[in-house]
């Protein structure tokens, strides 16, 4: 370590204004540096009032042509703020950007510490200990890799659907893979949205038809992704295309089969469990694409051995009993995931009484009840079938803002109740009532429908509903439904019997988010939800480079919030692909083989599956495209092998050293 | 020495995405806290050698305080984790070592925590005040004197350590 080349350091100490020379001595720590850090290599210190402005950038440029800098310390503020400035001044002025080092002396002193004498002597030490790091940093080069033009869209409703609309629309290839026989998502459930009360299918399905027919989209429904390898512009991904029983050269779409077979379902997913379908079915009319599947688990054929109805019936002979699952392989170079939410199971919240008391209904339930295809043919009826209700309440923050379900707020519920108010209101003539915490109706037009329903004269009780009981306590209570609630603007207990009840369910990641997380390789927020790269900032990319969230797997959101996070993440995605190649940051860990072992220790360590052990020569290699430079398996390897470029060991021993002021010892 | 007195030096390893930019938000936000910490900026705390912790104490501080994302939330998935695990090993060595392991210290810090991040600093450097210097490393040729053989005592493994660290 002695015998090294003498590195030549600039160090530059900013004012910042009064942000930094307010507290910290700036003259003394620049004169400090410059005398005591001498021996180190430090050849030139200079305080100046703005480091980061034009003239301070062009001062240190200068030093480094003039002076034959090899090293730059700057100490400002935070990295996160004007490392770039720096670097990029380094390399104007020809050197290399990673030689170049940020002390933050503002958010780690100045701004935090009032004692001058106290805060400059920190000053000293924080300078010092860059000092020592710099020269140990090495001329680092960016990794260019090429981009994969094609793109994987994970998730099938109206976020996804955007997303690969978008990037199709561009003129490159898009495979859009759903788990569902059809694209859709939640939105094909809906019968209108708020707040314009458009129906719901009248503005998805033309989008969901365009997605089906579109020259640059490959759908894979009844689809999912099992295997993803590879990295940014290089992934492949291995899809499950499941056999649907019905081959998809043949089929029309005619809907003879689902017509002649005679095996009755409850419907629990699109129907939400009030209406039925057949064994062979497609989930709704305007399904895309308009194969049906054949449920293998309800089929009698499948059950039985004898059956065959559809086959009997097929005019073009698609039934097809012999189908297998099938593997693809595809390769992308980007990857959105748009795989949406599941409702918040109502039966949690026991109190309610749903799934027990017949007329608590969820709001999916009452989507499908209100909607003109539904099973009721858009009639708000009773679990009865025929009975109109005279009274509703609405039920807000079902499984939200409470701290026994989810402490955020799922967002679209309470628009969705008001939603619900018209509609009962519009259809029925019943009296409705709205039981809400707090009233959320931000964004445009959608406090105008608040004020709209508040007109038609829905009720409002403002408090949490303690419990829905068919208990009657009078005359005026007996069959019907009384919930109990505080009313906190007039400071009371109220009973108010109903007939029938909606809970607003709120929004839950998928039961499967952190597996899917997993597979992609990215993370879930404590609630579950996918976690995004920044939350203001980047909010569609996320800390894998080339997966984007979008919908309602980032959070609970509206529809024109998924639909502009599908846009987004697809600008992001046509970005990409127009580079043609991307640079990673060179912070990547490397195996020196040499002292490699071969005992595996780091072999477990590497979420990002960056790690390989090569069997024939029986050493470990890291694959630099995949790795994310975290420096774990440095940190873990017993022999030493394992060095991480960026933060290397010796940056790091030098940098405690320069911080404990030891190297003033040493030289 | 009076410990009501003493200052100790205390070397902090902060995470890049989350404890780092905790201490930024504590900055932007003019929280006042200890002065007594001194941060190194790694990618994440799964990049912690624990022989880092080592070097530092061996090379005159007092305490080392660990940061990095809350469980669940590391930036690279999980390997926070691994520095639990090795930051739960190191004290067991330290103590092996006759060193209290409450000198080093994991804290929790997400990016949206500056105020814990300065709260968790100054408490620590009270707790490093109560045990008094470390003094590991300060035997030969440091600025402090030290009674050699008092040291050789309370600390006699150090001396041994000092050629791995």
């Amino acid at each position: 370590m002695s015998e090294k080349k003498q590195e030549r350091v600039g160090v530059y100490v900013c004012h910042c204004g009064t942000n930094i020379a307010g507290t910290v001595d700036v003259v003394d720590v620049a004169k400090w540096a410059q005398e005591k850090l001498g021996p180190q290599g430090v050849v030139i210190a200079r305080e100046y009032k703005f480091m980061c402005s034009s003239l301070g950038q062009e001062l240190i440029e200068k030093d480094i042509k003039e002076l034959g800098l090899t090293r730059v310390v700057v100490a400002a503020c935070s990295p996160h703020l004007h490392e770039k400035t720096f670097r990029t001044a380094a390399k104007n002025a020809g050197l290399n950007p990673y030689l170049v080092e940020l002390a933050s002396i503002r958010e780690q002193v100045s701004w935090v510490h009032t004692d001058k004498a106290v805060a400059t002597a920190k000053s000293k030490a924080v300078v010092s200990g860059a000092v020592s790091r710099v020269i140990e940093n090495r001329a680092l080069d960016e990794i260019k890799v090429p981009i994969n033009p094609n793109t994987l869209v994970v998730g099938g409703g109206i976020a996804g659907i955007q997303s690969a609309l978008e990037i199709a629309n561009a003129g490159f290839h898009v495979y859009l893979v759903e788990r569902e026989p059809s694209i859709g998502g939640h939105m094909a459930q809906f019968d209108k949205t708020f707040p314009t009360l458009d129906c719901s299918a009248c503005i998805l399905t033309p989008r969901m038809v365009e997605a089906g027919t579109h020259p640059n989209i490959t759908l894979l429904t009844w689809s999912e992704v099992t295997n993803v390898a590879g990295y940014v512009g290089n992934f492949h991904v291995t899809i499950k295309k499941k056999a649907r029983f019905v081959n998809e050269e043949l089929c029309t779409g005619c809907g003879i089969c689902q017509e002649k077979c005679p095996k009755k379902v409850i419907d629990d997913v699109y129907e939400a469990g009030l209406g039925y379908r057949k064994a062979v079915y497609t989930p709704f009319a305007q399904a895309v694409p308009n194969f049906p599947v054949m449920d293998k688990e309800n089929c009698t054929y499948f059950i039985k051995g004898t059956c065959k109805a559809c086959e009997k019936f097929c005019p073009t002979n698609a039934i097809d009993f012999t189908q297998q699952d099938q593997t693809l392989n595809v390769d992308v170079g980007n990857i959105v995931l748009a795989t949406g939410y599941d409702l918040f199971d109502a039966r949690r919240v026991s109190n309610y009484g749903y799934g027990r008391l017949p007329n608590v209904f969820t709001s999916i339930e009452f989507e499908r009840l209100s909607n003109a295809a539904g099973p009721t043919n858009g009639n708000i009826v009773m679990r009865d079938g025929k009975t109109t209700p005279k009274s509703v309440g609405i039920i807000h923050c079902v499984g939200s803002r409470d701290k026994n379900f989810n402490n955020y707020c799922s967002v679209i519920c309470c628009m969705q109740g008001l939603k619900f108010a018209h509609l009962v209101h519009e259809r029925t003539g019943a009296t409705v009532y709205n039981f809400y915490i707090d009233m959320r109706t931000a964004y445009k037009a959608y406090d105008e429908f608040y004020q709209r329903v508040l007109e038609e004269g829905t009720l409002f009780v403002r408090g949490k509903v303690a419990e829905v009981t068919d208990a009657a306590r009078n005359e005026r209570e007996k069959g019907k439904l009384i919930i109990q609630t505080e009313d906190t603007l007039a400071g009371k207990q109220r009973r108010i019997p109903v007939d029938m009840v909606i809970l607003s369910s709120g929004l839950q990641p998928r039961h499967d988010a952190k597996d899917v997380g997993k597979l992609f390789g990215i993370s879930c927020s404590m609630d579950g939800w996918f976690t995004e790269k920044h939350p203001k900032l980047d909010p569609v990319a996320t800390m894998t480079e080339g997966i984007y969230i979008v919908g309602c797997a980032q959070g609970p959101k509206d529809i024109p919030s998924s639909v502009a996070q599908g846009a987004a993440a697809s600008a992001r995605v046509l970005d990409k692909i127009l580079q043609k190649e991307i640079a990673l940051e060179p912070i990547k860990a490397s195996v020196n083989q040499e002292m490699c072992s071969g005992c595996r220790i780091c072999n477990g360590l590497c979420p990002f599956n960056a790690i390989a052990f090569i069997e024939d020569d029986k050493v470990t290699e890291i694959n630099p495209a995949l790795c994310q430079g975290c420096g774990t398996c440095v940190a873990a390897c017993p022999a030493g092998a394992i060095s991480g470029t960026g933060f290397s060991n010796e940056q790091i021993i030098a940098q405690i050293d320069g911080l404990l002021l030891k190297n003033l010892e040493l030289a | 020495m009076n410990n009501d007195t003493f200052e100790p030096t205390i070397i902090g390893f902060t995470c890049n995405w989350c404890s780092y930019r905790a201490s930024d938000l504590a900055g932007t936000a003019r929280m006042k806290y200890a002065p007594n910490v001194r941060l190194i900026r790694l990618m994440c705390s799964g990049r912690l050698d624990p022989t880092f912790v080592l070097r530092a104490l061996s090379s005159g501080a007092d305490g080392v305080m660990i940061t990095g994302c809350h469980p669940g939330e590391c930036h690279y998935i999980e390997q926070n984790y691994k520095a639990l695990r090795r930051f739960l090993l190191l004290r067991r060595v330290l103590k092996g070592m006759g060193i209290e392991p409450e000198r080093v210290k994991l804290v929790w810090a997400s990016a949206a925590e500056g105020a814990k991040f300065a709260a968790e600093t100054t408490t620590f450097v009270e707790e490093i005040r109560k045990l008094g210097p470390l003094n590991w490393g300060k035997t030969d040729g440091g600025s402090q004197t030290v009674d050699r053989e008092e040291l050789s005592t309370v600390h006699r493994p150090s001396s041994e350590m000092e050629a791995i660290a």
